[in-house]
């Protein structure tokens, strides 16, 4: 007799057995360690953070070893552990303008307070592949410049005093928390930016490309793109003061944007604003310009019906843990809805031939 | 797994949930908004029937989990472990025994009893979604009881193939309110959405939940002139022989040959043992042996 789908239970224990196998790989070669991973995969490790919304580089190093290379994957094994924890409170804002900047740069100014600092990037190398990293990986002696002890002005705080840019209305005190309150919409502008920092670096670079290309197109200009470390405070009731509880690395991303003026406002700069949790600048930027094109309505502007305007759209599909969960569901059984789709059809195509051979014999 | 808490979710989440079912058992069909949280496996594997079942669940409950109809599954079987892990409830596959059944895609074939409660898992909660796509335009729609939408959609069915071509998730009206898509179960159950037992639907990624209460009125909305029928497979069961269940159809051998099956194995082991047996099956205990 035939015996359908039984065996669920050893099937899936075999596939986690046979998952482990694959995931250490051959075993000639040395395992990688979680240190190695956070150490030396650093920008993979902060792509985890940032998307699952969790500052823990060792956590994001597991996640990533465990996820076999899948960023995914390792984002949302981030996810799935970062609900399992309490939560004490929340931190005060963190205060950019004294980051230890490891990288800053203006698009809008030559030079301005602070300098030009080019830090650790990709931007000037050249994609030959390096053979000699094959072998050899080491870096050599680097030349280490003093840290500068001033804070860091933000070049956008220049554009400010002239009035020339547009000034913020202040959010709420404590704004609301996508992770805890069922998004619904219209989003203020604090979720609107939670669900991008969080959300897929593609998606939202896609989007952000499509504003460029004139789907709302915005006119971004990179006023400043700051990486590095900054302070995290938090209020302590029982001292009365805020205490620095850690450090994280951040990136962010401050655009100047150009806005004809409406009836009401004479013509000013707006701005698009990205934060993201390392050191993350594709996504930071890629924010920025989402950020802005999501302002049209704020800001008196018309809506052109692009993908990028729509915030419902931007944010219901942004979430690569949502999107990756539903799309790839439709590998489950779905077997009873088939076989209902197959009768319809059956049904469908019996009533139409029987209706074309009446037509013919008529 | 000791760290983790009862059924898994903390206290506080858990609390937040029962809110939202209560208010969905007071509005009935009615969408309510839920802080879903993100759970150990993905949207789309049941997360929404997940914190649900979490939420209702207590030490003395016996769970049973159907994928399909069946309970052995892989997916049934990775939900009803994971309670087993983080609960440690007892499980059956035995319907009459259970107090509460998650489900994904089908109403089990025997009726359910007061003491008991359904879970479904619910992947696009809005029944006017492939209508309109935007959340903000269907939920008016719905405050405005603004549903000529959906029977346009009818009708079009209708004057293109002669017939509603709608074979699951088919859109009910409840208790001449909301509409509500009653998740992707075949229409065939439409008729058992009014029972004695609960119903919950959780959709965990839509971030909603709501509910049908016992003995509730649940009309599948159709035409005088061309009524909603329930279809399934015209066979018996060739296991068991029961000529009132859904069917499964296999495809048995290269030649394309076809054996209808029970989706409802509880259902369909039930009847083997007492004794039943279809064209193609054997007695019960010869197989088992």
């Amino acid at each position: 007799m035939y015996v359908a789908v039984k065996g669920g239970e050893r099937a899936i224990d075999n596939a986690h057995a046979w998952l482990a196998e694959e995931r250490r790989g051959d075993t000639s070669v040395p395992e990688l360690s979680v240190a190695q991973i956070r150490a030396q995969m650093t920008l993979a490790v902060n792509r985890v953070m940032a998307e699952g919304s969790l500052y823990d580089p060792d956590l994001a190093a597991l996640a990533i070893k465990q996820a076999r290379g899948d960023l995914i994957e390792a984002i949302f094994l981030i996810r799935a552990y970062r609900t399992t924890l309490p939560r004490f409170g929340g931190s005060n804002p963190i205060d950019t303008e004294d980051m230890a900047c490891d990288r800053r740069v203006s698009a809008t100014f030559k030079d301005a307070p602070g300098g030009q600092v080019l830090g650790p990037t990709f931007d000037y190398t050249h994609r030959l592949l390096d053979f000699k990293l094959a072998a050899d990986g080491d870096a050599g002696d680097v030349q280490v410049a003093e840290p500068q002890k001033t804070a860091t002005p933000h070049i956008m705080s220049f554009l400010d005093r002239e009035d020339l840019i547009q000034t913020e209305p202040a959010g709420k005190d404590v704004p609301d928390d996508l992770t805890r309150t069922p998004l619904e919409l219209p989003a203020s502008r604090a979720l609107r930016l939670q669900s991008l920092t969080r959300g897929d670096e593609g998606f939202i670079l896609g989007l952000a490309y499509s504003t460029q290309r004139g789907y709302a197109r915005n006119h971004a200009f990179v006023a400043e793109l700051r990486i590095g470390a900054v302070a995290v405070e938090m209020d302590i009731p029982e001292l009365g003061f805020a205490i620095e509880i850690g450090e994280i690395t951040v990136t962010e991303c401050e655009t100047v944007n150009q806005f004809q003026g409406s009836k009401t406002q004479p013509p000013q700069f707006t701005r698009g604003y990205g934060l993201v949790f390392g050191m993350t600048e594709r996504k930071a930027i890629s924010m920025a310009l989402v950020d802005r094109a999501l302002r049209w309505k704020e800001l008196g502007e018309d809506c052109l019906g692009a993908p990028a305007q729509d915030e419902e759209f931007v944010l219901y599909h942004s979430d690569n843990i949502q999107a990756t969960g539903f799309l790839e569901h439709i590998k489950l059984p779905h077997y009873v809805d088939f076989q209902s789709e197959l009768e319809l059809i059956r049904k469908l195509r019996r009533e139409a031939q029987a209706n074309i051979h009446q037509e013919a014999a008529e | 797994m000791s760290d983790y808490n009862f059924a898994y979710l903390d206290e506080q989440t858990k609390r937040m949930i029962r809110r939202a079912i209560l208010k969905g058992l007071a509005i009935p069909g009615h969408q309510v908004p839920f802080a879903s949280r993100e759970m150990p496996m993905p949207y789309g594997w049941g997360t929404g029937g997940v914190q649900v079942s979490a939420a209702v669940l207590t030490p003395d409950d016996t769970f049973k989990v159907i994928d399909q109809g069946a309970d052995d599954t892989t997916n049934a079987v990775s939900i009803r472990r994971f309670f087993q892990k983080t609960a440690g409830v007892a499980v059956t596959e035995a319907t009459t025994e259970a107090s509460v059944i998650q489900t994904r895609h089908r109403i089990p074939e025997q009726d359910l009893r007061a003491d008991q409660i359904l879970v479904y898992q619910v992947p696009i909660p809005e029944p006017l979604r492939f209508l309109e796509p935007s959340e903000v335009e269907t939920r008016k729609m719905h405050a405005l009881e603004e549903y000529g939408l959906m029977h346009v959609k009818l009708y079009e069915d209708i004057s293109q193939h002669g017939d509603i071509a709608t074979a699951y998730a088919y859109p009910v009206k409840v208790e001449g309110r909301y509409v509500m898509d009653p998740s992707p179960i075949p229409k065939f159950d439409n008729p058992k959405l009014e029972m004695a037992g609960i119903q919950l639907f959780g959709a965990g990624r839509e971030q909603r939940i709501y509910a049908i209460p016992p003995y509730t009125q649940v009309v599948s909305l159709d035409f005088d002139d061309y009524p909603f029928l329930p279809t399934k497979a015209d066979h018996a069961c060739d296991l068991c022989g029961a000529q009132d269940s859904y069917l499964d159809e296999l495809i048995v051998d290269d030649a394309g040959g076809r054996m209808f099956m029970c989706s409802d194995t509880d259902y369909c082991t039930t009847r083997r043992k007492a004794g039943h047996v279809g064209a193609q099956g054997v007695p019960y205990e010869k197989d088992a042996a």
